[in-house]
């Protein structure tokens, strides 16, 4: 910092002592809160998606290592190479990059082949996020744009249908998910097996014990929007017992919350805070939104589950939430 | 005290908790430094116009002399805080970084020393039962001619605050004794050692105005500050409040909403809901105007932060620049970065060290490198971390991004005028984006495109 003390006649400038040890000046203010950066709020994500890759790998042996294997290699080479043609410096130490790599691995079937976990990462990094301008600005959450992209692109192989592999080696693998049992023949899963994890499913998805346990985590670090998941389950619970009643045989509530998606969606999909609003009351409208859209999809349409759309739809608008929940400031009337 | 009561405690809506870091200075008495050989004093300490000189170079003042006058209604006058002969006319950089006109005057006779002049200032008897003896526009006068001004920081002229207005009458005076800036320990101490003549000026200011009530808001940190005014308050009937401590407790709408329950309209002042306020440092002003007839020439002023090496409380004259404040507490420690003139959080940091001491300097910061290590800013992730503390209850990634963008109807949209700067989203931000920079950048684009 240096003073200009030319052409200041009669001014103290010129005895103005200004130390060149000492030159740091900043706006205020002139502390930060230690330890909380958006790093920290990724690797928090990851931490709370321990037990859920635990779970899958537990549950999908292999097919688990390799699709996250598949999806983290595949979303950092493009987030790197998406850097390089902007010129920029890869940015893959924030870490957003690998949760959205592990929220894609986990949002894919056991049996999903190579090239769906490649493909999607492309379209999660590349379009979703990288085309937007990088972290902080695409209006989708990234992973889900690659499922869904995938995910019609390759109806046959990852439709509900597609979970199922009658050859697998693994007893789960050959079963159909608990949503599609249902839908299609009534079957219904025990609670036991949805808490655990021991069905059919997503990889992620299945274990509705460590995605609450997860979950817990990351709202209690406050690195996730505890109202996201409140409002989006309380939601969703309700259209349960609208659609069930208060019923303790067959496909109860439980099964509601318990089966598909909801709860690793709630957790971990949802509560993306690049792509859900940014003020309290509008976090609530948008878990809400999430939750009833889930069970209308789940209730009314031909798919078993809609965790991927209904948050799609809702990413969609967020702007407008955002817009309409300008928090009234300190002292309106 | 059980759980209970702490949660009882008065409050307001979001803020934060940074790390207080009063231990530095807390508790150690005020030292009075010795009379410097010259002081400046730039012709504006205070919100509003600035004041007008009333003396010629070469001219000979003491202690207490009028040297200049405020003009405007929201002005304050100046007067001389030591005996000596006025120099020809300087210009003074503030802490704010505005260059400004002032009056230098070196010092002839170094007048009161240690002792006497605490006794002058702030010790000896204060009444506590003299409303018989003086009018409130007697008391209103003597604050207008002593240029008092608010001395928490914000320096707004207190006779324009503690002034009867029939259209809007006052039932309470709230006394802010929160001090919930980190580091700052002035008030604290002035409220342990100089009881008795805050209860003194408060009960004044309370006559003046015609509040009945008189609530004196400290937070619950500084319990010897509080008990000390306990003890003081005789049968003045002022009540001491402790409150939870949280920033930005001490903003006087936060404060006014924790200890009244009303919330200062957007864009009113606290008159708006009957309240008058006043920080504990300027009651003690108010005191010493009214009964020992003494203008604002002397303040408390605290000098801490790890990067000095002797961190102190002194009693010091207005004018007297922060580098020899500093050096009369030692000097700086090796790893010292930043000189702050206020607080850590709404504070201004300082390049030049002959700055002078002004009216509303509340205490000097010095952080060290360690302190204000911050990772470059970062792309928003939306986060939201920085609606959930703001005091205001505004949208801070928001107003940032409207001015960074020149989106100034987006700006007003989010009531980008309802900022006062207080930090905490930017405390917060885990993107370390500089928000409150932005945010003053904008509120400057609103203001310029009203006055078109």
């Amino acid at each position: 910092m240096t003073m200009k003390a030319s052409g200041m006649e009669k001014t103290d400038l010129k005895n103005a002592s200004v130390d060149p040890t000492l030159t740091e000046v900043a706006p205020s203010p002139h502390l930060v809160e230690g330890g909380r950066t958006t790093r920290r709020m990724m690797i928090d994500v990851l931490v709370a998606l321990a037990p859920l890759v635990g779970a899958a790998i537990y549950f999908f042996r292999w097919s688990a290592v390799r699709q996250m294997a598949i999806c983290l290699a595949a979303c950092l080479t493009v987030e790197a190479l998406c850097a390089l043609m902007r010129r920029r410096r890869p940015p893959l130490a924030d870490g957003s990059a690998a949760v959205t790599a592990i929220i894609l691995a986990l949002s894919l079937p056991a049996t999903a082949p190579w090239y769906a976990g490649v493909i999607g990462s492309m379209v999660a990094i590349g379009i979703g996020k990288a085309l937007f301008g990088g972290l902080g600005m695409n209006l989708f959450n990234p992973a889900m744009v690659g499922r869904a992209f995938v995910m019609i692109s390759f109806a046959g192989a990852l439709g509900a249908a597609g979970y199922q592999d009658a050859g697998s080696t693994i007893d789960i693998m050959t079963q159909a998910t608990p949503l599609t049992a249902f839908q299609q023949s009534g079957v219904v899963t025990g609670l036991a097996d949805l808490l655990i994890g021991r069905t059919n499913g997503s990889l992620g998805e299945t274990s509705a014990l460590a995605c609450l346990a997860g979950g817990l985590f990351l709202c209690l670090r406050r690195s996730a929007a505890w109202r996201i998941p409140a409002s989006m389950l309380a939601i969703a619970a309700l259209f349960a017992i609208l659609q069930t009643g208060f019923t303790a045989q067959g496909w109860t509530p439980a099964h509601h919350l318990c089966g598909g998606a909801l709860l690793f969606g709630a957790f971990f999909i949802a509560t993306d805070p690049v792509s859900s609003p940014l003020t309290p009351q509008g976090q609530m409208i948008y878990g809400a939104g999430i939750g009833a859209l889930v069970m209308i999809i789940r209730i009314f349409s031909g798919y078993p589950e809609g965790v991927m759309f209904a948050v799609l739809l809702m990413n969609g608008l967020t702007p407008l939430i955002n817009r309409w929940t300008i928090p009234p400031p300190f002292g309106e009337q | 005290m059980g759980w209970f009561d702490r949660y009882r405690r008065g409050t307001f809506d979001r803020g934060i908790h940074p790390p207080a870091n009063k231990h530095f200075s807390t508790g150690s008495d005020i030292e009075i430094v010795p009379c410097p050989e010259r002081v400046v004093l730039p012709l504006q300490q205070n919100v509003g116009g600035p004041c007008t000189p009333v003396v010629k170079p070469r001219q000979k003042v003491t202690w207490g002399e009028l040297i200049g006058r405020g003009e405007a209604f929201v002005s304050s006058a100046l007067h001389a805080p030591v005996t000596g002969t006025v120099e020809r006319s300087v210009m003074t950089t503030l802490a704010n970084g505005r260059h400004m006109p002032a009056i230098a005057i070196r010092t002839d006779d170094p007048g009161l020393q240690r002792q006497d002049l605490w006794d002058a200032v702030f010790g000896g008897p204060w009444p506590k039962d003299c409303i018989g003896i003086y009018e409130p526009q007697q008391i209103h006068e003597a604050i207008l001619d002593a240029g008092i001004v608010g001395l928490g920081g914000a320096a707004f002229p207190t006779h324009v605050k503690i002034n009867p207005n029939p259209q809007k009458p006052i039932h309470t005076l709230v006394v802010n004794g929160c001090e919930c800036e980190p580091y700052l320990t002035s008030d604290e101490q002035l409220m342990r050692q100089a009881p008795d003549a805050i209860i003194a000026g408060a009960f004044l200011a309370s006559y003046a105005v015609g509040a009945q009530r008189v609530i004196i808001g400290v937070e619950d940190n500084k319990p010897e500050a509080a008990e000390s005014l306990r003890q003081s308050v005789g049968r003045t009937g002022i009540e001491v409040r402790l409150l939870r401590t949280k920033y930005p407790q001490g903003s006087e709408k936060h404060l006014i909403k924790a200890v009244v329950g009303r919330e200062v309209p957007l864009g009113g002042l606290p008159a708006d809901v009957g309240v008058a306020i006043g920080n504990v440092g300027t009651m003690a002003a108010v005191a010493r105007a009214v009964v020992r007839s003494r203008p604002l020439t002397h303040r408390v002023i605290c000098v801490t932060g790890a990067g000095v090496a002797q961190p102190k409380n002194l009693l010091v004259p207005i004018g007297i620049s922060i580098g020899e404040l500093i050096d009369y507490c030692g000097g700086l420690t090796a790893d010292a970065a930043r000189i702050v003139a206020g607080g850590p959080m709404m504070g201004f940091a300082v390049a030049d060290r002959t700055t002078p001491v002004t009216k509303g300097t509340s205490g000097i910061t010095i952080l060290t490198h360690e302190d204000t290590a911050t990772a470059a800013a970062g792309p928003c992730v939306r986060c939201g971390r920085c609606v959930e503390v703001c005091p205001m209850g505004l949208v801070p990634t928001k107003l940032a991004q409207a001015a960074r963008t020149g989106d100034l109807r987006l700006a007003r949209r989010y009531n980008i005028l309802a900022c006062f700067e207080c930090g905490a989203c930017a405390y917060s931000c885990p993107a370390r984006i500089p928000l409150v920079q932005w945010i003053r950048a904008g509120k400057a684009q609103v203001a310029r495109s009203q006055g078109r």
